[in-house]
């Protein structure tokens, strides 16, 4: 019980990473994004192909420590992030930009995203092809915390990497005039265009840190399990899951119901086959649709 | 002189036109007050002045300079605030936080502004670190006027401050309007409630997306039959 728990927050970590990007955008454009999914699996094969790339320099080929990935692995979270921020950026002057300028129904654009998603997967089948990847070959080395906890050191760095990106999230959100600005826009559009501020300018940042989280959230879930071009599609689910439980625009709710998603799943596992896992992410996904629509912490409750 | 006029508009949402060839003026350091009945087009008038909406026809005049069509982005940084009717704070938003975005386009240290919106509406003070959407309707209102005058404006354009709240509170309200305006502010406050007439210096009354009448406050409270067909006595 208690390893699931924490297994649980090693997956809730990673989805919470993935979720606040998409309810910033969501709450700002009205644009449930279904490419975001596909957006982390880029973001995992970018690490793969510039890992690859510094590893042919010899001393980064070499494992990082005690854990299974490479320094090479550790040093292209860098490039991988920018190349993710600035395909984020792309993908929305491009696509969705155009859409808001001629007043496109969300649901367009919803369907637009889709096609996007597909567009990305497609990319990676063309280059990377169906078959798994993995970061390393190497062994992975378990590590034993008390409470009989048996964790696999890379876990550790996942939840260190993971929680330390989230912490910089929301400070950046909390504390600052651009991250206050965020928030106020994906509560409450119409009056922040009333005060001032400037949606266009507002939506680069809010694609770009979508990008950067993407990125990370990827790579992470690529070292906990392994690379392959459907893996976004199928962590798009307790994304959506995580976010609608958050209510929408809701960074905190975000965070939270990521938390809450990976604490159901592994938890669940107690009692159902773990095939079924993903099942429970949709269930309290409706659940949360028919008794609470706003969210646990959606905007205008009353 | 003339701080706000509109000639002409017609506006409205899609296909429908809401407003038809509406015109009106608002003195510089006035109240004026714009009353009518539910559907009247009262709120598609702040919109449109706003640049929320664009006119289809008509123009709209700030200062004397043409604003027709400006991004309310835009219309925010010349000195007029709006204050919608609904969804008028940053729920998720700490009390502070919606002042600091209130104050969003200022460059310069504010902080001095905000105390002074505290100072404005005491009640506010002690509640700085609580959510917006945590806070009575009357404590709502007092913030989302609160929000708009963080940017020194010339002119507020207020739609229905009095919704919802008992009727000791909205005396507050106007009571508070009454005060900015004496310190300066041009207001232009959109109403249901035929109470702003007690607190404006000219009204108009809109129905139907048309002007019925227009005049001194004092005018059209002593007017019987507007008393009888609008504003409910």
């Amino acid at each position: 019980m208690v390893e699931l728990i924490v297994y649980g927050i090693v997956l809730g970590s990673i989805i919470a990473l993935g979720s606040v990007g998409l309810t910033l955008i969501w709450g700002i454009t009205d644009l449930f994004n279904c490419a975001h999914g596909d957006q982390i699996t880029v973001g995992a094969y970018l690490a793969l192909l510039f890992s690859g790339l510094l590893s042919r320099i010899g001393p980064l080929s070499n494992p990082v420590g005690p854990f299974s990935f490479s320094w090479g692995l550790l040093l292209s979270f860098i490039p991988a992030i920018i190349v993710s921020i600035g395909l984020a950026v792309l993908v929305d002057r491009l696509v969705y930009k155009r859409m808001r300028r001629t007043g496109a129904h969300f649901i367009t654009a919803f369907i637009a995203s889709i096609g996007v998603a597909w567009a990305l997967r497609g990319f990676i089948y063309i280059i990377w092809g169906a078959d798994f990847h993995f970061y390393s070959e190497g062994l992975r080395g378990m590590v034993f915390l008390p409470a009989g906890i048996k964790l696999r050191i890379d876990e550790i760095f996942i939840m260190i990497v993971a929680w330390g990106s989230v912490a910089a999230v929301y400070l950046f959100l909390g504390r600052t005039k651009t991250g206050k600005a965020l928030r106020a826009l994906a509560d409450n559009p119409n009056l922040a265009r009333v005060s001032g501020i400037n949606v266009e300018r507002m939506l680069i940042w809010a694609w770009g840190l979508a990008g950067l989280l993407v990125a990370v959230a990827g790579i992470l879930y690529g070292i906990e399990t392994q690379l392959r071009p459907e893996m976004g599609w199928i962590f798009l689910l307790p994304l959506f899951a995580a976010v609608i439980l958050g209510g929408k625009g809701s960074i905190t709710g975000a965070l939270a119901g990521g938390l809450v998603m990976g604490l159901a799943q592994q938890v669940s596992t107690l009692f159902l086959v773990p095939t079924y896992k993903p099942a429970v992410a949709f269930i309290i996904m409706i659940l949360v649709l028919i008794f609470r629509p706003k969210g646990i912490f959606g905007r205008r409750s009353a | 002189m003339s701080k706000l006029r509109i000639e002409n508009v017609v506006s409205g949402y899609g296909s429908m036109d809401v407003l038809h060839q509406l015109s009106l003026e608002v003195e510089e350091g006035k109240i004026v007050t714009l009353l009518g009945p539910n559907g009247a087009g009262k709120t598609t008038v702040l919109r449109t002045i706003f640049g929320v909406l664009s006119p289809k026809e008509g123009k709209i005049f700030y200062n004397g300079e043409d604003i027709t069509g400006l991004q309310p982005e835009k219309v925010a940084r010349l000195g007029m605030s709006y204050v919608p009717q609904e969804e008028n704070i940053f729920a998720a938003l700490t009390v502070q936080e919606n002042l600091e975005m209130g104050a969003f386009t200022r460059e310069d240290d504010f902080r001095q502004r905000m105390e002074e919106v505290f100072e404005f509406f005491p009640d506010l003070t002690g509640r700085r670190t609580s959510r917006a959407g945590d806070l009575s309707g009357g404590m709502r209102q007092m913030l989302a006027i609160g929000r708009a005058l963080m940017l020194n404006p010339e002119m507020l354009l207020l739609d229905e401050p009095s919704t919802g709240l008992a009727p000791f509170l909205v005396e507050q309200i106007f009571e508070r309007i009454q005060a900015l305006n004496k310190q300066g502010v041009t207001v232009f406050l959109v109403e249901q409630n035929a109470q702003a007439l007690s607190c404006a210096d000219s009204a108009y009354i809109l129905e139907g997306g048309e002007k019925k009448a227009e005049g001194t406050a004092q005018e059209l409270m002593n007017d019987e039959e507007i008393g009888r067909v609008y504003l409910g006595r």
